[in-house]
C-alpha cells in the first residue's frame, strides 16, 4: 500500500567486478538479514498480547469467565509468562508446522487458515491477471505514441483510477453489475469445487474491484520504463533496419522493460494475499482477511497472531525470491 | 528488498494546469470546512435531524439528505473530513519525522546503525498495513492517537527509504566533504548540510503518503473498526449506505465522491510537487 518512492539518481557506483569470495558474503549478509527480519516480524507477532491492558486470558473470557476458566486458558496459551518464553514456544510449535488452536472453535489455527487459502488466494491471481491484462496492452499503447491521445487518455485514466479506494471501487461495482443490472450476484461465494461458471460469477466483481487498484501503478510503471527504453540507441537502430513498429515494441522493447513491473507485480502478489480484507468483507467472500476480521470482536489472539506471522513471512519469503529472480533475469544485477 | 527501480518520467506540468488547480482549490476547501466544522451552520454530526435516508435537496430536508438513522449527511461530510485530515496529518507527520531521521542517520553513520536501521524498517515494510491495524483493533480500542501512531509508524520505512538515498547521493558531494573536513559535528551535518537537500522531496511524498494514509483510514471505519461509532467518517458512512444501495444509492454517492476527489487532489498536488522538485535537483 505504500506508495512507489520518488526514484533517486544513484551514485556513479564505481564499477566494481565482485570475486566469488566478495560475492558468498554478501549472500550470507543478505540471509542474515533476512532471518532477522523474520525474527523481528515473529516476535512483535507474539508481543501484540502484550498490549492488552491486564489479563490477556480474562479479556477474552470476558467478565463473566471464572476463576478457573482464567486459569486454565492462561495454561493452556501460556500468556501468563514472559514475552522470550513465550515467543521461543511459539517459534518451536511453529518451526513444527503447529500455530496454536483458536480460542473460539478450538480447531489448529493453521487448519483454519488453510481452508481459507484457497479464496484469497484465486482472488488475488484472478485480480492480478486482469490488472496486467489490462496494464500491459495500455502501456504499449501509449508508448507507441508517447504524448498521442491514446497516452493521454490512458494516462489521465490511469490516474483518476489510482485515487480509487477499493471499498469505493467494489460499492460501485455492486451498484453497477448486481443491483442496477443484475448480471453478477451481489455477493456471497462459491467454490470452485461447485462449477467453474458459478464460480467465477463470485470471484469476478471482487477481483475486478482488486484490480482496479493495481492496474493503473502497472499501468504507470510499464509506460514509463517503456518510454525510457524506446529512447535509447538499440530501438533506434532496430527501426533503421526498417523493421515494423510492433515487432519493435514487442520483441524490442517489452522485455528489458519489464523488469520493475515483474518485481512490483510479484511483491503486489504478497500484499494482496493480506490486503483483500476490505473486498472479502464487502462480498462476503469466506478470505483469510474475513477470517481476520472474524477473529477481532472475540478476540481470538493465537489465530490473529498466527494470520499476521505467516502473512508476514509470506511477504518475506516472496521478495527474497522477487530478489533472486531479479539478478537471474538481469545480469546488471548480479555485477551491481 | 529491492523496490521497483522505476524510471521517472517528467509530466508536462503546463499541461496539467487546470486539474491542477482544481485540485489544490478543493483540498483548500475541505481544510477551510474541516477547520470550520463548528463555526458552520449545521447540525450535531451525531443526532437525528430528520426522516431517515432523506434524499439531497428534497424540499423538507437538511441540504444534503439523511443518512439511514436520520442525521445530517452534510454535517458527517464535513466533520468526517476533519477525522481524515487529522489523522491523516498526523500520522504523516510521525512517518516523515521518523523517517526521516532514521534514513539520514543511517547514510552518515553507516555500518553497524545503517545495518540495524534496515533491519526495523524491513521488518515494518513486512507487515500489511491493514492487517496490522485490524490485529491492533482486537487489543487496543481504536481512538484518534493509537490510530495516528500505528498508521505513522507503519509509514516510517518509507521515508527511511528515500531520505536516505538522497543523503547517500549528498554525501559523496564536495560541500559535505568541505563541511566535515572544516570538522562540522555530527548533529550540524545531519541538520545543516544534510536536512535542507532532503525536505523538499520528502514534503512532496508526504502528499502522496498523505492521500494513502486517508485511504486506510477510510477502508478501516469501512471495515467497522476504525474511529469509532458516532463519530463521523467517510468510510462509515459508506459501510453504512452499502446496504441501501437499491433505494437509496445516493447515500453512498456524496463520501465516495469526496473521498475520490480528496485523493485524487492530494495525488495531483503530489505529483505535481514532486515534478517541481525533481527540476529543481536538476
Amino acid at each position: 500500500m505504500t506508495p512507489a518512492a520518488p526514484t533517486v539518481p544513484a551514485t556513479t557506483a564505481a564499477a566494481e567486478r565482485p570475486t566469488r569470495r566478495r560475492r558468498h558474503g554478501r549472500l550470507l549478509a543478505r540471509l542474515a538479514h533476512l532471518v532477522g527480519v523474520l525474527v523481528l516480524v515473529t516476535l512483535a507477532a507474539t508481543a501484540l498480547v502484550d498490549l492488552l491492558p491486564g489479563s490477556p486470558a480474562a479479556t477474552i473470557l470476558g467478565p463473566t469467565a471464572t476463576a478457573e476458566a482464567i486459569a486454565e486458558l492462561e495454561a493452556e496459551t501460556g500468556y501468563d509468562r514472559p514475552l522470550p518464553e513465550r515467543y521461543a514456544t511459539w517459534l518451536g510449535n511453529a518451526l513444527t508446522g503447529d500455530l496454536g488452536s483458536s480460542v473460539q472453535s478450538n480447531r489448529p489455527v493453521l487448519e483454519q487458515i488453510l481452508d481459507r487459502v484457497p479464496v484469497t488466494l484465486e482472488l488475488t491471481v484472478l485480480a492480478l491477471v486482469m490488472a496486467l491484462a489490462a496494464a500491459v496492452p495500455a502501456a504499449l499503447l501509449a508508448a507507441h505514441r508517447e504524448g498521442g491521445p491514446a497516452d493521454r487518455a490512458a494516462t489521465g485514466l490511469a490516474s483518476g483510477l489510482l485515487s480509487v479506494p477499493v471499498f469505493v471501487a467494489g460499492v460501485l461495482l455492486i451498484y453497477a453489475f448486481a443491483v442496477v443490472t443484475g448480471w453478477f450476484p451481489v455477493s456471497g461465494w462459491s467454490p470452485l469445487s461447485d462449477g467453474l461458471v458459478d464460480n467465477l460469477a463470485f470471484a469476478f466483481l471482487p477481483a475486478l474491484a482488486l484490480a482496479i487498484g493495481e492496474a493503473p501503478g502497472f499501468y504507470r510503471l510499464l509506460r514509463g520504463d517503456l518510454v525510457h527504453t524506446l529512447h535509447q540507441d538499440f530501438v533506434r537502430t532496430a527501426e533503421v533496419r526498417g523493421l515494423p513498429r510492433r515487432y519493435v515494441l514487442l520483441r524490442h522493447a517489452l522485455r528489458p522493460s519489464s523488469f520493475s513491473l515483474l518485481t512490483v507485480a510479484a511483491m503486489t502478489f504478497g500484499r494482496l494475499l493480506a490486503g483483500s480484507v476490505v473486498v472479502e468483507s464487502l462480498f462476503a467472500l469466506p478470505g483469510l482477511g474475513a477470517l481476520a476480521l472474524q477473529a477481532i470482536p472475540a478476540r481470538d489472539l493465537p489465530l490473529i497472531q498466527g494470520i499476521v506471522a505467516l502473512v508476514a513471512v509470506v511477504y518475506v519469503v516472496v521478495n527474497m525470491v522477487v530478489d533472486a529472480a531479479y539478478a537471474v533475469l538481469d545480469p546488471r544485477v548480479r555485477a551491481a | 528488498m529491492s523496490t521497483g527501480t522505476g524510471t521517472a518520467v517528467a509530466t508536462p506540468v503546463a499541461k496539467r494546469r487546470p486539474a491542477l488547480w482544481l485540485a489544490l482549490g478543493w483540498l483548500g476547501l475541505v481544510v477551510l470546512l474541516a477547520l470550520t466544522a463548528d463555526l458552520l451552520p449545521l447540525p450535531a454530526p451525531d443526532e437525528p435531524v430528520g426522516a431517515p435516508s432523506l434524499a439531497p435537496f428534497a424540499p423538507d430536508g437538511p441540504l444534503l439528505g439523511t443518512d439511514p438513522i436520520g442525521r445530517s449527511v452534510a454535517s458527517r461530510l464535513v466533520h468526517g473530513a476533519r477525522l481524515s485530515l487529522l489523522v491523516g496529518l498526523s500520522a504523516t507527520l510521525i512517518a516523515a519525522v521518523v523517517g526521516t531521521a532514521l534514513g539520514l542517520c543511517a547514510a552518515y553513520l553507516r555500518g553497524a546503525a545503517e545495518r540495524v536501521i534496515a533491519l526495523v524498517t524491513d521488518s515494518l515494510l513486512a507487515f500489511p498495513p491493514l492487517l496490522v491495524l485490524l490485529a491492533l483493533a482486537a487489543v487496543v480500542r481504536p481512538g484518534l492517537t493509537t490510530l495516528a501512531v500505528s498508521l505513522g509508524l507503519l509509514f516510517v520505512p518509507a521515508f527511511t527509504r528515500l531520505s536516505k538515498a538522497l543523503a547517500v547521493v549528498e554525501m559523496g558531494r564536495e560541500y559535505v566533504l568541505a563541511a566535515r573536513v572544516l570538522g562540522a559535528s555530527g548533529p550540524r551535518m545531519l541538520t545543516r548540510e544534510l536536512l535542507p537537500v532532503c525536505l523538499a522531496p520528502v514534503a512532496a511524498y508526504a502528499v502522496v503518503v498523505l492521500a494513502t494514509i486517508m485511504v486506510i483510514e477510510g477502508s478501516l471505519s469501512f471495515l467497522g473498526v476504525g474511529i469509532p461509532p458516532p463519530a463521523a467518517s467517510w468510510g462509515s458512512m459508506i459501510a453504512g449506505g452499502k446496504d441501501f444501495l437499491f433505494d437509496a444509492p445516493y447515500l453512498i454517492a456524496l463520501p465516495c465522491l469526496a473521498i475520490f476527489a480528496t485523493v485524487f487532489a492530494l495525488n495531483t498536488a503530489g505529483d505535481w510537487f514532486r515534478g517541481l522538485t525533481a527540476r529543481g535537483e536538476r
